[in-house]
């Protein structure tokens, strides 16, 4: 096999701010992937009856679980507005250096503030009164 | 007529005619995966509380437990296309690369397949 450039070859890049956006895209993919483990846990525990399903939620409960919804919350909205951003490359609009880096900005502004609304809604006190 | 041996078509070097498909199949499920997603967050917001008689009363509405059907196998397929290509940019060495690739999919399908199960045992199970 002849040696051939591989890709993604990283240290050819000169860091910039949008390559981290790029990044965290595929890393919050990941993350979502292994959510799904969560996902399918819960749903069959739910569907396994009232005694597993209490089980599984005094599982869930525990306080590493905590930190573990919040970084597949923050994934969640990462990967879904950085997600919107590559649909709009896609259509062949947003590609120039300037709107690309500003909508940089724009998707990790709406994510942190979208995450942190969330976050509260979800978790925060009042939430799920169990 | 093609100019690619039929070896190196065979090793899956460059296109074999499925590039696209990848790509179009990502995107395809990233349209979905927008309001399938939203719907499920916002769904799951409107709950007053997850114990179980409330979760099991949810889903035992149609619409519930159809968006969540389609949720989890569009987000599982999503999942398996976008960690694939994880995997091959990533993991070096065809061995590894082939048998990380195999999990990969017999994974997403074991867990699309006990999700559906799971939501189509409540959804058709008896009412509390």
């Amino acid at each position: 096999m002849p040696e051939r450039p591989l890709s993604p070859f990283l240290s050819v890049y000169k860091f910039k701010y949008t390559l981290v956006t790029s990044i965290l895209n595929r890393f919050a993919g990941v993350v979502l992937s292994s959510g799904l483990i969560l996902l399918v846990y819960w749903l069959v525990a739910l569907a396994s009856g009232a005694r597993a399903y209490v089980q599984a939620r005094a599982v869930l409960a525990l306080p590493i679980f905590k930190l573990v919804y919040v970084v597949l919350l923050a994934a969640f909205v990462y990967h879904l507005v950085a997600g919107v951003r590559h649909l709009v490359w896609d259509c062949g609009m947003g590609l120039e250096r300037e709107t690309a880096r500003r909508s940089a900005w724009i998707v990790a502004a709406v994510s942190i503030v979208v995450t942190l609304i969330l976050a509260y809604c979800l978790m925060g006190p009042g939430a799920y009164s169990r | 007529m093609s100019l690619r041996s039929p070896l190196g078509r065979v090793l899956g070097r460059g296109s074999a005619k499925d590039g696209v498909q990848h790509w179009w199949l990502q995107r395809l499920t990233s349209i979905a995966l927008v309001p399938l997603s939203i719907g499920f967050v916002a769904s799951l917001l409107g709950l007053p509380a997850l114990d179980y008689a409330t979760l099991i009363g949810w889903l035992h509405q149609s619409g519930t437990a159809l968006g969540l059907i389609l949720f989890v196998l569009v987000a599982a397929r999503h999942s398996q296309l976008g960690v694939r290509v994880v995997i091959e940019d990533y993991v070096h060495g065809e061995g590894a690369k082939v048998v990380a690739l195999v999990l990969l999919d017999f994974a997403h399908l074991l867990a699309a397949a006990a999700a559906v199960f799971a939501i189509l045992k409540i959804s058709f199970g008896g009412r509390l």
